[in-house]
C-alpha cells in the first residue's frame, strides 16, 4: 500500500515534469497565476470617451522586461485625448481567462483589446470574429483577418546590432556570452544582428551561446552565464526575460547587455546598454484608427525609424568615440543607409549566404535559421 | 575545456545540490514519520517570496531566513492539520500545497516582482582553505547556506539513527499502532515531522532568493520542488545516499547548460528529464528487490492512522 502510494506520488511527479517543459516553450514568461492575482484598473462605463483600450499582458507588469515594457506603452497611449486605456496583467495563455477578461471587457465598453503574449493568437482570432466592431490588435503574432484583427512586432534585429557594437568594443578578452531561451528565427535572428554589430567594432571577437530551454528560469539563466563567464567571457548578452545574467557579470566584474527595457539600476557595474522596446506610439497609432473608424488590419514590422525598438542610454564609460560610431550607425539605419544584414555574410561554417552588397529580404530574416560565422554554438 | 570551466561545473553542482537537499532532507523527514507531502514546490515557492519580502522590508538576510523557514513551517502544518489531524488523502492533499503555495506566493510577492534584493548571503571566506586549488572555490566558496544544508544533512542522519527521538519518529512511520501503544504521541511526532520539513523547504527556497537568484518572481522554483520529492525515493530514504543523490543531480542542473560551452551537442531537455529517469531506475530496482527484502520505504508511509482502527 506504502509503495502504491509513493508509486502514484511519482506518477505525479513525472506528469508535472513533463508539463514543466511544456510550459517553458510558450511564449515569454508566462507562469501560472490566479485570478485572484491580477488587477484591472477601471472607470464607469457610461460617462467614459468614445475610445477604450484594453490591454491584456501574460505575466505581471513588474517583471521589468516584457510586460513592463508594454506597460510603459499602455501609459504612453492613456495621454491621447478622449482615450482611456486599462489593463490586466498575469493572464495565462491558453486558457478561459482571456476569452473572460476581453468579453468583459468589451461588455464594460471598451472597443480595442490589445494581446501582448504570443499565445492569445488564436483566441484573438476567434474573438475578433465573434465581435466585428471591436478592433483587436495583437503583439508577437502571425495571424490576422480582414477587418479587425492585425498584428504587431518590431525589428528588433537593428538595435541588437548597434548593443553588439557596444558589446565588441568592451570585450577584452574577446569572448562575449550571449544566454538565449530557445532556436527560433527570432532568437537567431538576434543573436546574428548582435554578432555582426560585435565584428563591425571587433573583427575577431566571438559569440558563445548557451540555449536555456526557457524563457523564464532565473536559476538557469544565471548559471548559464555563469558558465560563459567561467569560459573567459567578459561580456554577456541575453535573450532571455529574467535579470539573472546581469547580476552574475555584475559579481563577476564583467558587463552586460540586457533586454527589452533599460534594466540598469539590477547591475549598474556591468551594464552597457540594451536594445528596448517603445511600444507607446504604435498603440497611439493603433488606437488613433480605431477613433477615426480607419482601422485596416495589417502585418506591422515596425522599424527603428518608426520607434518600436530602440537603443536604450550607453554607459556613461563607454568610449566616446565608439559611442559616437553607435550614433552614426543608428543614424544610418534610421536613414535606410544601413542595413545589418548586408552580405557579405558567411554561415558559421564559412559558407556564404548572402553576397556582397546585398540585403536580405524580409523572408529570409523572418525564416532564419542559422548562425553567422563568429557565433560559436549550435542552432538545435 | 578549460580548468575554469570544469571548477564552474563543480561549483554549481555543489550549489544546485545544496538546494535540493534542503529540501529533500525536509521531505525524508516526514516520510520517515510516515506523511508523504507533495507541496514541496509550494513551500519553497513561499520560503522564496517571504525570504525576499523580509529582506527588502528589513535588510537582514537572516531574519529573511527565518522568516522562510517559519512560512514554510506552517504551510506544511496545513498538510499536517489535514493528513495527520483529520487523516485525508495525503496524495491529494499534498498536491493542494502545492497549489496552494505557488498561489499565495504570487499574490504575496506581486509587489515585489522585479525589485532589486534588500538583503543577500553572498559565498563565506574560509580563511586559508578558499584560495585552495579546486577544492577551495568548490567547497570552501560557497553560500551560507551551502553549509547549513550540510549541517542539517548530518543532524538528520544523526537524529533518525542515534536518538531515541528519531526512534519514536521512525518508528511512527513504520507502525503507528505501536508506536502509540509504546505510550509516543504519532499525531505529536509526525505534525513535528512535517513541520520541520516545511521549514527545510522553506530554507531552500530562501536559497534562491538570497543567493542563487537575487530576485523575486513567479515561477522562480521552475519544479524543483518535485525532483526533491523523487530525490528521497532515489535516495532510498537515507539521509546521506540522498545527499549523493543531490549531487547528482544538481550536476545535472548544471551540466544542462553547461554542457553547451564544453562543445557537446546533447539536448537540454534529455538532461531536464535526468533526475526522473534515473529515480525511475531506482524505483525499478527497489521493485526487483522487493521480493527478497523489504522496501526501503516507510512500512506506513501514506496511511492515516486512527486509534480506534489499530
Amino acid at each position: 500500500m506504502a509503495l502504491l502510494a509513493v508509486l502514484f506520488a511519482f506518477g505525479m511527479l513525472t506528469a508535472c515534469g513533463s508539463d514543466d517543459s511544456s510550459s517553458s516553450s510558450s511564449s515569454e514568461a508566462s507562469s501560472s497565476s490566479s485570478e485572484a492575482s491580477s488587477s484591472s484598473e477601471t472607470e464607469e462605463a457610461d460617462s467614459g470617451p468614445e475610445t477604450k483600450a484594453a490591454f491584456i499582458m501574460v505575466a505581471p507588469i513588474g517583471d521589468a522586461g516584457w510586460n513592463y515594457a508594454h506597460d510603459v506603452g499602455r501609459q504612453y497611449a492613456e495621454e491621447m485625448t478622449g482615450v482611456e486605456t486599462a489593463y490586466v496583467d498575469a493572464v495565462p495563455e491558453g486558457t478561459a481567462d482571456f476569452g473572460n477578461y476581453v468579453r468583459d471587457f468589451i461588455d464594460q465598453g471598451y472597443n480595442v483589446i490589445i494581446g501582448t503574449s504570443f499565445g492569445y493568437m488564436d483566441d484573438m482570432l476567434a474573438l475578433a470574429d465573434e465581435y466585428p466592431d471591436v478592433v483587436f490588435e495583437h503583439v508577437s503574432g502571425y495571424k490576422m483577418n480582414e477587418t479587425n484583427f492585425g498584428n504587431t512586432f518590431g525589428r528588433m534585429y537593428e538595435p541588437r546590432y548597434l548593443s553588439g557594437m557596444v558589446a565588441g568594443s568592451a570585450t577584452t578578452s574577446g569572448l562575449i556570452g550571449y544566454v538565449a531561451a530557445f532556436p527560433i528565427p527570432e532568437v537567431i535572428r538576434g543573436i546574428n544582428a548582435f554578432t555582426l554589430g560585435v565584428q563591425a567594432i571587433n573583427p575577431d571577437a566571438e559569440v558563445e551561446v548557451i540555449w536555456t530551454s526557457t524563457w523564464f528560469d532565473p536559476a538557469v539563466e544565471g548559471d548559464s552565464a555563469q558558465a560563459l563567464l567561467d569560459k573567459g567571457a567578459d561580456v554577456i548578452a541575453m535573450h532571455q526575460d529574467s535579470t539573472a545574467a546581469g547580476e552574475k557579470a555584475e559579481a563577476a566584474g564583467a558587463r552586460w547587455v540586457s533586454y527589452n527595457t533599460d534594466m540598469s539600476e539590477f547591475a549598474p557595474e556591468a551594464f552597457l546598454t540594451a536594445p528596448v522596446w517603445n511600444w507607446g506610439p504604435r498603440y497611439v497609432q493603433i488606437i488613433e484608427a480605431a477613433q477615426a473608424g480607419t482601422y485596416a488590419p495589417s502585418a506591422y514590422w515596425g522599424s527603428m525609424a518608426e520607434g518600436i525598438v530602440d537603443l536604450a542610454p550607453i554607459a556613461s564609460d563607454v568610449d566616446q568615440g565608439v559611442v559616437d560610431q553607435v550614433m552614426e550607425a543608428k543614424a544610418a539605419i534610421i536613414a535606410g543607409d544601413l542595413h545589418p544584414f548586408t552580405g557579405p555574410i558567411n554561415d558559421q561554417d564559412g559558407n556564404e549566404v548572402l553576397a556582397a552588397g546585398e540585403v536580405m529580404d524580409d523572408g529570409a530574416m523572418l525564416g532564419m535559421m542559422f548562425f553567422v560565422e563568429g557565433v560559436i554554438g549550435s542552432t538545435g | 575545456m578549460t580548468e575554469a570551466s570544469l571548477i564552474g561545473l563543480f561549483v554549481a553542482t555543489v550549489s544546485f545540490g545544496a538546494l535540493l537537499y534542503l529540501a529533500a532532507l525536509g521531505e525524508l523527514l516526514a516520510e520517515k514519520a510516515g506523511v508523504l507531502n507533495l507541496g514541496v514546490e509550494g513551500m519553497m515557492a513561499i520560503g522564496a517570496v517571504t525570504a525576499f519580502i523580509v529582506g527588502v522590508e528589513f535588510k537582514n538576510p537572516w531574519a529573511a531566513l527565518l522568516v522562510a523557514m517559519l512560512s514554510g513551517a506552517i504551510l506544511a502544518s496545513v498538510h499536517g492539520f489535514f493528513t495527520v489531524g483529520l487523516g485525508a488523502e495525503q496524495v491529494v492533499s499534498g498536491l493542494s500545497l502545492t497549489i496552494l503555495g505557488l498561489g499565495l506566493a504570487a499574490y504575496l510577492g506581486k509587489d515585489y516582482v522585479g525589485l532589486p534584493p534588500g538583503a543577500e548571503l553572498v559565498p563565506v571566506e574560509w580563511a586559508g582553505f578558499s584560495d585552495l586549488p579546486w577544492v577551495g572555490p568548490i567547497f570552501f566558496n560557497q553560500a551560507p547556506i551551502v553549509y547549513l544544508a550540510l549541517l542539517m544533512g548530518i543532524a538528520v542522519s544523526f537524529v533518525l539513527s542515534s536518538t531515541r527521538l528519531g526512534l519514536a519518529l521512525r518508528a511512527a512511520g513504520e507502525s503507528a499502532s505501536s508506536t502509540d501503544s509504546a505510550g509516543h504521541s504519532v499525531l505529536g511526532l509526525r505534525l513535528s515531522a512535517v513541520a520541520a520539513g516545511g521549514a527545510l523547504a522553506g530554507a531552500s527556497g530562501a536559497y534562491l532568493t538570497l543567493s542563487i537568484t537575487p530576485q523575486w518572481a513567479e515561477g522562480l522554483t521552475a519544479g524543483r520542488g518535485w525532483i526533491a520529492v523523487a530525490l528521497v525515493i532515489f535516495g532510498a530514504w537515507r539521509p546521506g545516499r540522498v545527499g549523493i543523490g543531490a549531487l547528482i543531480f544538481g550536476g545535472t542542473l548544471a551540466l544542462k547548460t553547461r554542457l553547451q560551452p564544453f562543445g557537446v551537442d546533447f539536448s537540454p531537455i534529455i538532461l531536464s528529464m535526468l533526475p526522473y529517469v534515473l529515480t525511475l531506475a531506482i524505483l525499478l530496482i527497489i521493485s526487483i528487490q522487493a521480493r527478497k527484502r523489504p522496501s526501503p520505504a516507510p512500512f506506513g508511509l501514506g496511511l492515516p492512522y486512527r486509534r480506534e482502527e489499530r
